[in-house]
Formats: C-alpha cells, structure tokens, sequence
C-alpha cells in the first residue's frame, strides 16, 4: 500500500514539473502578453496543485498537510483575480497584437456602448 | 523512486532559469510580471518537491507565506506601476 502511494506521488510530482517546464517554455515563446498569461497561468495553477497533491500524499498523517492544501486553495483563489487585472492592463495598453485576437469582444461591447470594461477598476 | 526526484529536479531548474531569460527580456512591465509569477509558482513546486522528497514539513508554512505574498506583490505591481512609453513591436495603433 504504502508503496503503491509512494508511486502515485511520485507520478503527480513528476507530471507536475513537465507542466511548470511547459509553462516556462510558453512564457519565453510566446509572442504577446495575452498569449504569455495563457501560457503561464493554466499549467502554473494545475501544475502545481498537481506537485502539492503529491506532497500532500507523500506527507499523508503529518499535522503539516493542511498547510499543503490551504495553499493551494489559495493559489486557486488568487490566480484568476490576478489574471484579470494584468489582462485588463495589456489590453487597455495596447500590448496585445490585433492579428491574433480571434474575436475581440472588449472593442465590440465598447462600440455597441455598453458599460462595463475599460471603465471597470 | 531517486529518478522521479532527479528529474523533477532538472525540469523545474530549467523551467526555472528559462523563465529567468523572459523576465530579463522583457519588452513591458506586464510580460516581467507574468514572468515574475511564473518564476515563483515554479519556485512553489521546487518547495513542495522539496517537501515530499525530504519529508521534512517545515517549509510547507513558506509555501502558504508565498502563494499569499505572491498574490499582493503582483496586484500591486498591477495597479501601481509606471505604463511603459515606448511600445513593443506589432502593437496596435491608438484609436
């Protein structure tokens, strides 16, 4: 048993560095802001909660795995506020390229005259 | 189990320092910042490798300490820094 769960552990820790390496070869290839935060958040967040799980099963009985698992609750809770703030800045700045936005819907909502959006802090 | 930790170690290293590379490059803030938090969630994973390889469970308080800071360092960068002046290449035009 304690075998079998050494290994799960093992397999969680190691899929979760190929996600953070993933992330960091994202980071450095992408061409913009936007598709960097892609890149960054999405395998950072589960990335590590996947090497956090591992832990947490390879700590298993330890007084110290609820401080494993409150970060990564915070890590889930915090990721998608600041997502959106440095999201919201690129694009009011301008350092996202036209070309490979699929579909804008900032610019239509702010032509339509909606509220909402750039005015939003 | 030696070659899972081996590994990991040399993955989350090169994540690491590759990460390094963009937030020395540039070319904005913003690209540093992601940067910036890349660098630490990969620093958290290095910590909690850390963990469950030494079992040693003092470090755990740090990695709730970083996700909590992390959170303030980068919310403040977003809402307090400069904007950048000179604009990287292919950015939009100003409407």
């Amino acid at each position: 048993m304690n075998t079998v769960l050494d290994i799960v552990a093992g397999v969680l820790i190691l899929g979760g560095s190929t996600l953070a390496l993933t992330a960091a070869i994202g980071v450095v290839r992408f061409p913009d802001t936007l598709t960097r935060m892609h890149a960054a958040t999405k395998p950072q967040v589960l990335g590590l909660l996947l090497v956090l799980a591992g832990a947490a099963i390879r700590l298993r009985g330890n007084a110290d795995v609820g401080m494993v698992i409150l970060t990564g609750l915070f890590t889930l809770i915090t990721a998608p506020v600041v997502a959106n703030r440095v999201g919201q800045l690129a694009y009011r700045e301008q350092n996202v390229r036209d070309d490979l936005l699929t579909r804008d819907e900032m610019r239509e909502s702010e032509e339509k005259g909606e509220p909402g959006g750039h005015g939003a802090h | 189990m030696t070659i899972v930790w081996i590994l990991a170690a040399v993955m989350l290293t090169a994540a690491g320092v590759i990460t390094m590379g963009r937030l020395l490059a540039g070319p904005s803030t913003l690209d540093r910042l992601v940067a910036l938090d890349t660098l630490v969630a990969v620093t958290m994973c290095a910590i909690g490798t850390w963990a469950a390889f030494s079992l040693d469970t003092t470090v755990t308080y740090g990695l709730t300490a970083l996700a909590l800071i992390t959170f303030v360092g980068s919310v403040s960068v977003a809402r307090f820094r400069v904007p950048d002046t000179d604009k990287p290449r292919g950015t939009r035009r100003l409407p």
